[in-house]
């Protein structure tokens, strides 16, 4: 979660800690179908409109810098590690196949990180080629 | 279907529409038919093939059937699809031709005329043959019917545009059959006319599309169209297709919209961008919206109008289809589109409207698809649905918080306002919904009207809108709780609920929600009064990073104040974990190996990591300690402590890793091992895999009540000892607090809580892992004594450690080891003398002298004064005596020549330094009893002596062999005669000046025995030698010199023996295989001696004889000897008397041969009374091995036998027989003058075998 206003952070965690639910609800929709898992990329997750913040204890109203919609994207691993993305749905340039290839290309760094030898499983990641890959791909989408 | 004579008015817009087909011609007839017909058209399907490439699709055909009339055929230009007459069917039932040349011919031309001035081509003309009348009338041409008649005139190209229908009111096989090829017609003509009017109509709207850019094209006009071609496939049930028009023209207004997003704006799209006035949500319960449709028609809708009315239609179309869900899908995104289109358009819209609209659009999909679906299914499709639900309480409580319904004073006068000009944008109810007692409208206004039922209704969204998701739920959850909250009406409840969010949060290690989600909680717990949930959430907020510095320092402030603030009730604590105040980082003993004595001061260190963004004054920090007598004694004695010195005394606490306490790291590491199973009988592997041995840890159900904070484990210890550290000021970040203990009792001391109290609150850890002890121990004075060297060798002076290790005594001034002195050791006194004292740590404490005095009998040692727990290390020199009379002179010639002899074997590998143990006792000053320490001293030296004869003249040789590692200086070797008899005289052969001897080498030492009168039977000698180590050049005291005492015994020459080969007469050398004569003459050098009086000596006449045995070996096989080679010979006992002795031997190899040996024996004779004379051949043949052996070792040791009879004893006792015994002549009395000498033997000439032996 890079480039992202501090204060719009707290926000950003629970949207996401909210879309887990989605994913579990489609892993569990369609695990029983899917039995090979080939397919990783849970797609389109739900779209939500950026509710505009009206944080109560200040005036109305703080404008979020995301101006609108914000679409979030699941992908689930076989080891059912789960990565969410948040997208400006205002950005049309994003298909879905390039948050596909987005996704593929952020698990494909995050098990080069899973293959140090001197990571453990669970700490939070310290990898500058993974930061670098991550920033590089906010500046290419933003 | 109604009665269709009269022409029905064209209601359009119904889902009754069907395609329409006039009727023309017989109307009596038709009504007669259309009973069967409007029943058998739809029965069967009929396959539509469809232009461009499209599917082919079965459909069941209906028709609305109208009576033809010009109006209905549409003008040219107009573009409704509905009211489209798609055939047109003539009747009649004329056979007659006068009547049909009369009528009906007119008729038909008539109507063909009309349709072709519409250019309709779509026709059918159906003539109904009736056999009755047929009879009737007589003049029927049989040849030309009707039929005929009317296809020729006006099907010129299509006859088969005319159809006959035959009785179709009969029931019969060819009723069946004509009725069959009509419908088949009828369909078939039917579906060519959809085909070419929709294709062309959908040409039409191509090209209408196409026309886009153009600026006068309006979306709305094009809307209507393409809905007509909807229209259409809907009449004739095709929603799918009906659909596909909708979807294309919510695409095609949607990339309109993105498009003027990106600056390319349409004229016509300027008017969508009306400001919004009303937003009552989404109708969905009538098929179509005829007032929306009109404002569409009449270019007044709104943005909202628009989407509304697409949608409407839509949701109609997916419930035709069977397909609710995806009606709640695109319901959502439709929501989440509109919101987004209209700030794109930048649509001016009044705040909350959109939230309104939202809010009413959700509820009216979600019960419309209720209302078509039951309880199950909507409960198994319950995914589908929560997004719409909790989009709505989403928009339900930004409304609430825009109306100030969440706000604590509920809401004021400008929110009221706004709640009305809210409502007035919902404008009136629909009658459609009026009478529904739940309807959108009817829940939205009672949600605004009052705090209490927005609260209500929140509830009951946030209930639905998280079906399967709990964390949504907790989401949402802790929004209403926080709304409640701040109004102070059930914090309780939020509470509970804060804390079940904050421990999934936890569990799934979510730190910025845990930071929120603690601060709310604390606000609660600070209303409902928990003041220690509230100090511990406090604490834990205040250590939390994600907080600003102010948060966290207000968050400490509480705590402190709140330590400060509480007196009255002065037993009281409060009991918090200590990780969120502190964190115990590491922890430092000194002495490093956290052992240490009793009274000893042991120091603890510990590094605190401070977790509070502002200094902490802690009044007292306290380590709890277990104590435990330790079992295993040895880890507190001085040895342990040196052999186990630990890395450096620090032991490293790890880290906790807060956001991730429960699911990860409370879990224990799997254990997973290898499986090979095998088959028994052929022991090939069956199975193999992976087994994890600790599953039952692992899946083990987790306790899904506990708390992850709750302070109740911690419970305080109460212990006698406790390691205490007041007053500290603890600020952020690292701290190093040190605790000091002295040691009491001796035992273990195990580290169990650690505790810092501020006031009443005490942050505690109530265990310290990995687990911390130390050792106390006590220990008793010892002393050791051990050499500086491997071994300590005699002679010289040697140094000894002395290691006084105090243990519990305290040595003080006077005190003073006595050690009783051993005669033949020496403790060599010094002037001065170092003892340094260590501490138990082996740090050196100091280094003082020591006084050291010595009397006759005690050697005093006054020790330095030492504190406990000290070693005093001291060094001795010491020097073993090495020639005590006893002894080392035994141990020379008795205890290391004798033994030798017995044990050949030993005797190689013998070389060992003879040893004395010299025991000293010492008298410790803390103890009555004396320490007996025995000292081995080695002996450096090893010495053996030799006689050495030439003819009369003797020699003595002593060796020197050292033995030890060291160098040594030899000087002043000296032998004496301790024999007493003066006439002796030894001359030394050696050097005067001092000889070095190297580390394992000899050194050789020779006199000449010289005597004037008779020489004594044996003599006494006494070898002494002055000796130094090489290395050190001057010695402080005079050392002793080396003695060596030795006895040798009969070395005055008796005997001359002298061997003499002489070649063949004739011959001037031997040759091999020829006989030699060997001569050999034995002389007696002196008269009668004391050594010759023994058992062989006879006496007749004062004429003295001996009896000698002589013997020709030849060891080498040189020689065989011819004939005897041995014999008895009477010696007499006078000087110069002499015996000869003639033999023959053969040489038996060329070269310079030795002599063959000559030995002499003295034959003693037995003493058994019927000793039978044996041949003396006899028995030495059987003797010989076991007497030559003797010979030649004694040859071979080179030294002289003292008690030479054992062997001719031991020989002979052996036999068993009474024999003659053979005495060897003692080598000293032996002379052979011959040793030595060589004979040259030539090969005999007729050798030719040339024998090279290599070796």
């Amino acid at each position: 979660m890079a480039d992202i206003p501090t204060e719009n952070e707290l926000k950003f965690h629970y949207m996401v800690h909210t879309s887990l639910d989605v994913v579990d609800e489609k892993i569990s929709a369609m695990g029983k179908a899917l039995v090979d898992q080939r397919e990783l990329y849970l797609g389109l997750l739900y779209p939500t409109e950026d509710y505009k913040v009206y944080p109560s204890h200040q005036s109305p109203c703080v404008e979020s810098t995301f101006p609108n919609q914000l679409c979030r994207y699941g992908y689930v691993t076989n080891s059912k590690v789960k990565f969410v993305m948040v997208v400006d749905s205002s950005n049309t340039a994003l298909r879905d196949n390039e948050i596909r290839s987005m996704f593929r290309k952020l698990h494909n760094s995050y098990t080069d990180v899973m293959c140090n030898p001197f990571y453990n499983p669970g700490d939070r990641i310290h990898s500058r080629a993974f930061d670098s890959m991550v920033t590089s791909m906010m500046i290419q989408v933003c | 279907m109604a009665a269709p004579a009269e022409p029905l008015p064209p209601v359009i817009y119904t889902m009754e529409n069907k395609p329409i087909v006039t009727c023309a011609g017989d109307q009596n007839l038709f009504t007669s038919i259309y009973p069967t017909l409007s029943q058998q058209l739809p029965r069967e399907p009929m396959e539509w093939r469809r232009s461009y490439g499209r599917a082919p699709k079965m459909i069941h055909l209906e028709s609305n059937f109208v009576q033809f009339k010009e109006e209905l055929l549409p003008k040219e230009g107009n573009k409704a699809l509905l009211t489209f007459p798609f055939l047109h069917i003539y009747w009649t039932e004329c056979c007659d031709t006068e009547v049909y040349k009369a009528t009906v011919k007119d008729d038909l031309t008539k109507w063909q005329n009309v349709l072709k001035a519409h250019s309709s081509v779509d026709w059918l003309i159906v003539v109904v043959e009736n056999d009755a009348k047929k009879k009737n009338k007589t003049n029927i041409l049989p040849r030309t019917s009707i039929v005929d008649k009317i296809r020729n005139d006006f099907c010129n190209k299509q006859s088969d545009r005319c159809v006959v229908l035959s009785d179709p009111l009969k029931d019969s096989s060819r009723t069946q059959e004509s009725w069959n090829a009509f419908l088949t017609k009828l369909r078939t003509s039917l579906l060519m006319s959809f085909t070419k009017n929709l294709g062309k109509f959908e040409d039409d709207m191509r090209t209408l599309r196409e026309k886009r850019t153009e600026p006068g094209w309006s979306f709305c006009d094009y809307f209507m169209v393409q809905e007509e071609l909807a229209f259409v496939f809907e009449m004739l049930q095709q929603f799918e297709d009906a659909l596909v028009q909708y979807d294309e023209l919510d695409a095609l207004f949607s990339q309109y919209v993105v498009n003027f997003g990106a600056g390319d704006g349409a004229n016509w799209l300027t008017f969508f961008c009306q400001p919004v006035k009303s937003w009552n949500g989404l109708i969905l319960r009538k098929p179509i919206d005829m007032e929306k449709r009109e404002l569409i028609q009449r270019q007044e809708a709104t943005l909202l109008d628009l989407r509304s009315y697409l949608f409407s239609r839509q949701c109609t179309l997916l419930l035709f289809l069977q397909r609710p869900w995806e009606v709640a899908q695109r319901a959502l995104e439709l929501l989440h589109n509109c919101v987004q289109e209209l700030k794109l358009l930048e649509v001016s819209v009044p705040p909350g409207a959109l939230d309104c609209w939202v809010f009413l659009s959700c509820l009216e999909v979600l019960q419309r698809i209720e209302g078509c679906c039951d309880r199950a299914q909507i409960d198994s499709n319950i995914a589908h649905t929560v997004g719409l639900w909790s989009y709505a309480t989403e928009k339900l409580k930004s409304l609430g918080y825009l109306c100030g319904l969440v706000s604590e004073k509920g809401p004021n006068s400008e929110d009221l306002n706004r709640i009305v000009d809210l409502l007035a944008g919902l404008g009136a109810e629909r009658p459609e919904t009026a009478n529904t007692a739940q309807s959108p409208y009817k829940k939205l206004k009672e949600a605004l009207s009052s705090v209490e039922a927005f609260e209500k209704h929140y509830l009951v969204s946030i209930t639905n809108g998280s079906q399967g998701r709990t964390r949504m739920a907790q989401c949402h959850g802790m929004g209403l709780q926080r709304v409640a909250g701040r109004r102070k009406k059930s914090p309780q409840k939020a509470e509970i609920y804060l804390q079940g969010a904050l421990k999934n949060y936890l569990a799934e290690g979510w730190a910025l929600p845990i930071t929120h989600t603690r601060k709310q909680l604390a606000e609660c717990q600070k209303h409902l009064g928990q003041t220690e949930n509230y100090l511990q959430t406090s604490s834990l907020l205040a250590s939390d990073h994600h907080l600003t510095e102010e948060e966290r320092k207000h968050f400490c402030q509480e705590i402190l104040s709140f330590a400060s603030r509480q007196t009255d009730s002065p037993g009281h604590k409060i009991v918090l974990p200590l990780h969120c105040f502190a964190q115990l980082r590491d922890l430092h003993f000194t002495p490093s190996n956290a052992v240490v004595h009793v009274g000893g001061v042991l120091s603890v260190e510990i590094t605190m990591c401070s977790q509070m963004p502002i200094p902490v004054y802690v009044e007292q920090i306290a380590i709890n300690v277990h104590f435990s007598i330790e079992k295993n004694n040895y880890r507190k004695t001085a040895e342990w402590l040196t052999k186990h010195k630990t890395s450096n005394g620090i032991i490293n606490f790890p880290v906790e890793t807060s956001p991730f306490p429960a699911s990860q790291n409370n879990l224990p590491a799997l254990e997973l091992y290898e499986m090979f199973e095998r088959s028994p009988s052929d022991n090939s592997l069956n199975t193999t895999g992976i087994i994890c041995k600790n599953v039952h840890m692992l899946l083990r159900r987790q306790e899904s009540s506990a708390s992850l904070e709750t302070p109740s484990g911690v419970a305080l210890e109460d212990g006698a000892h406790v390691l205490k550290c007041s007053g500290v000021t603890l600020e952020p970040g690292a701290n190093r607090i040190t605790f000091r203990t002295q040691a009491k009792e001796p035992g273990t001391y195990t580290l169990r809580q650690l505790r810092a109290s501020v006031g009443p609150v005490w942050f505690v850890l109530p265990h310290l892992s990995p687990r911390v002890q130390y050792d106390v121990y006590s220990q008793e004075p010892q002393l050791h004594v051990e050499p500086l060297a491997d071994s300590l060798l005699a002679g010289i002076p040697q140094k000894v450690k002395f290691t006084v290790t105090t243990g519990h005594y305290t040595v003080k001034n006077g005190d003073s080891l006595q050690l009783s002195n051993a005669e033949a050791m020496l403790i060599l006194c010094h002037a001065e003398n170092r003892a340094v004292i260590y501490s138990n740590t082996r740090e050196k404490a100091s280094d003082v002298s020591l006084r050291v005095q010595s009397s006759d009998k005690v050697t005093s040692i006054s020790l330095p004064a030492a504190p406990a727990y000290h070693m005093i290390e001291f060094e001795l020199e010491v020097l073993s005596l090495p020639s005590a009379p006893v002894t080392g002179g035994d141990s020379s010639t008795l205890g290391v020549t004798e033994p030798h002899r017995k044990h050949k074997d030993t005797q190689k590998a013998g070389y060992c330094m003879a040893t004395t143990d010299h025991k000293v006792s010492i008298d410790c000053p803390w103890s009555i009893y004396s320490t007996v320490i025995a000292l081995t001293f080695s002996v450096p030296f090893r010495t053996t002596h030799s006689l050495l004869s030439a003819g009369t003249r003797k020699y003595i040789q002593v060796c020197v062999q050292n033995l030890s590692e060291l160098d040594f200086q030899l000087s002043d070797g000296n032998l004496v005669d301790t024999g007493s008899s003066g006439d002796l005289q030894l001359v030394p052969l050696n050097t005067k000046t001092p000889q070095h001897i190297y580390s394992k080498q000899s050194v050789f030492f020779v006199w000449e025995l010289k005597w004037t009168r008779e020489p004594p039977p044996s003599l006494r000698c006494q070898f002494s030698v002055g000796f130094s180590p090489a290395s050190e050049g001057r010695l402080s005291i005079p050392l002793k010199p080396y003695t060596y005492e030795f006895q040798v015994e009969n070395f005055f020459t008796l005997y001359s023996v002298r061997a003499e080969i002489l070649p063949p007469s004739g011959t001037e050398h031997c040759r091999t295989g020829s006989l030699c004569s060997l001569e050999v003459s034995i002389t007696r050098l002196s008269d009668l001696l004391e050594v010759d009086k023994d058992e062989a000596l006879t006496e007749s006449d004062d004429y003295f004889s001996t009896k000698l045995m002589y013997e020709v070996v030849d060891n080498s096989s040189n020689w065989a000897v011819c004939g005897k080679s041995s014999g008895v010979i009477s010696m007499p006992v006078a000087a110069q008397a002499t015996h000869r002795v003639h033999m023959e031997v053969m040489p038996l190899f060329a070269g310079y041969l030795p002599l063959p040996d000559v030995r002499l024996f003295k034959y003693l004779p037995h003493h058994s009374a019927h000793s039978s004379q044996l041949d003396a051949d006899s028995w030495i043949e059987n003797d010989s091995l076991s007497v030559d052996k003797h010979v030649d070792e004694q040859l071979d040791s080179g030294s002289i036998k003292s008690r030479g009879s054992v062997h001719s004893a031991s020989s002979s006792e052996h036999k068993g027989l009474p024999m003659p015994r053979l005495q060897a002549l003692p080598p000293g009395q032996v002379f052979n003058s011959s040793t030595g000498m060589q004979i040259l033997v030539i090969p005999s000439k007729d050798d030719h075998v040339l024998e090279v032996s290599v070796t």
